[in-house]
């Protein structure tokens, strides 16, 4: 199982309650890992990504593995910590004020 | 029994104020969607539990929210805004073209007789509507398209689509009001646009006969009387006695007439309400004094309501979409402040409390009436 962490204005808007755990078929890039958390659930869509180009949206960045994946190119796969569950994929709001 | 509800809109969430026909105790509940800005919320005409609001952050963009049960519960709806067609470009502040994006939604107007249609004012300024409850949105694009949208740009807050009026007479007929292009009118139901901007005078626009470039605050009608509007613009009061057609100005004896909101008194079609504001560079009241104008004559003779509103060392700001009437016997006026107060008078003006004190900054004050 794959796990993502979600910041907590998006945990609150979904009603998710901790780590979201998703179950994909294929290879384990960041795209497929958004897409199918679109599909878990879909009030998120727009939220993270763009609805047409499917690009992060400015103040939204992806890590893991104490890495910074937010430029990496999203079909590229992700670490084997996170395909393996071992890892999360972490969605964090930017620091950008407010 | 008679009471209000009242939908407050801030930089941190959404608040619900209640209140019986007096008006004097107030229940507060939220905040709503907290940490997220709510430009807008408001009621169905149609039904009064039927409620939209427009929940947006710079990290995660638009939520659209709908409540069925009059704000105890909520739900996230349809949230993507796309224009129609290519989107083309309007002019950025430099004069170069700048191509139409998608920021955040405005004003939301629900229909005044179907539920599940509303029309939604956005950034960079579009026209869109939902005819599902809000599910599924959907440009009206005549009004970027009529011609004049390649010239728009925009003011210090964004191009936004901030007013949107539906004639409850004309039933085709629609207003809307953009910073900083000016206004215009559909008499097609949103098919079709045209600027209705003559008469409007606007330092910076060097042609006085300008379609468009106004930066026009906001826009307020009396259901009763729909051909009169009322508009606070960037500097001047005005008044329209032909449905846009042509503008006068009736700012007469304002100490300033720099604004953001304008509305009319629920039963005195005459009787206007606005709070000058120092000037596009000082946003905050004459002598530090929160000042609410009335003019019962339509225009050009005002006075200022004090009672109860600070008199002193005040240095708030009174956002476009932050002030609305109750339709109650004595009618009740409502506004937010930059502060987190919202202001209410039971008494059309003549003494004001504070209903919330310490809120997050307010951004639109909606009410609602309820029997």
């Amino acid at each position: 199982m794959i796990r993502v962490v979600l910041p907590s204005h998006l945990r609150v808007l979904a009603h998710i309650d901790g780590e979201v755990q998703l179950s994909i078929d294929g290879a384990v890039t960041q795209r497929s890992v958004l897409d199918a958390l679109e599909v878990r659930y879909p009030v998120l869509q727009g939220t993270i990504r763009d609805h047409s180009t499917k690009l992060r949206r400015p103040f939204i960045r992806f890590f893991a593995c104490e890495e910074d994946l937010s430029h990496e190119q999203p079909d590229l796969p992700l670490p084997e910590r996170v395909a393996s569950g071992a890892e999360p994929y972490l969605i964090v709001g930017a620091m950008a004020g407010g | 029994m008679s009471g209000v509800r009242v939908l407050v809109g801030t930089r941190k969430g959404a608040f619900v104020l209640t209140s019986d026909g007096k008006r004097e105790q107030w229940d507060i509940s939220g905040p709503h969607f907290g940490g997220w800005e709510v430009y807008h919320a408001k009621g169905s005409p149609a039904d009064p539990d039927r409620l939209y609001a427009s929940q947006s952050s710079g990290w995660s963009g638009q939520v659209i929210q709908r409540s069925d049960d009059g704000g105890k519960t909520w739900n996230a709806m349809g949230n993507e805004f796309s224009y129609d067609g290519t989107p083309g470009t309007h002019q950025w502040y430099d004069g170069t073209p700048h191509p139409w994006e998608f920021e955040r939604v405005w004003h939301l107007e629900p229909s005044l007789d179907d539920l599940d249609t509303v029309y939604a004012g956005v950034e960079d300024a579009g026209l869109f509507r939902t005819t599902d409850g809000g599910k599924s949105w959907h440009e009206l694009p005549g009004l970027r398209g009529h011609g004049s949208g390649k010239y728009w740009q925009p003011g210090a807050g964004g191009m936004c689509l901030h007013t949107i009026i539906l004639d409850p007479v004309e039933s085709n007929r629609m207003f809307t009001a953009i910073s900083a292009a000016g206004a215009f009118r559909s008499d097609d139901a949103g098919e079709t646009w045209r600027p209705v901007n003559r008469g409007l005078q606007s330092e910076g626009i060097p042609d006085p006969d300008a379609e468009v470039g106004h930066c026009v605050h906001r826009i307020a009608m009396h259901p009763s009387r729909p051909e009169v509007l009322f508009m606070q613009k960037h500097w001047d009061v005005m008044r329209s006695d032909n449905a846009g057609e042509t503008w006068h100005e009736i700012s007469g004896n304002l100490p300033t007439d720099f604004g953001f909101p304008i509305d009319v008194h629920a039963h005195e079609p005459d009787t206007i309400y606005v709070v000058p504001i120092t000037s596009d560079a000082l946003h905050y009241p004459p002598d530090g004094k929160l000042r609410v104008y009335r003019s019962r004559t339509g225009g050009d003779d005002w006075e200022p309501l004090t009672k109860g509103l600070p008199q002193e060392h005040c240095y708030v700001n009174v956002f476009r979409d932050a002030m609305s009437v109750d339709s109650l016997d004595s009618c009740g006026i409502y506004f937010g402040t930059t502060g987190g107060q919202v202001y209410v008078s039971n008494d059309a003006g003549d003494s004001w409390e504070a209903a919330a004190s310490n809120l997050p900054a307010v951004l639109s004050v909606e009410v609602q009436t309820l029997s």
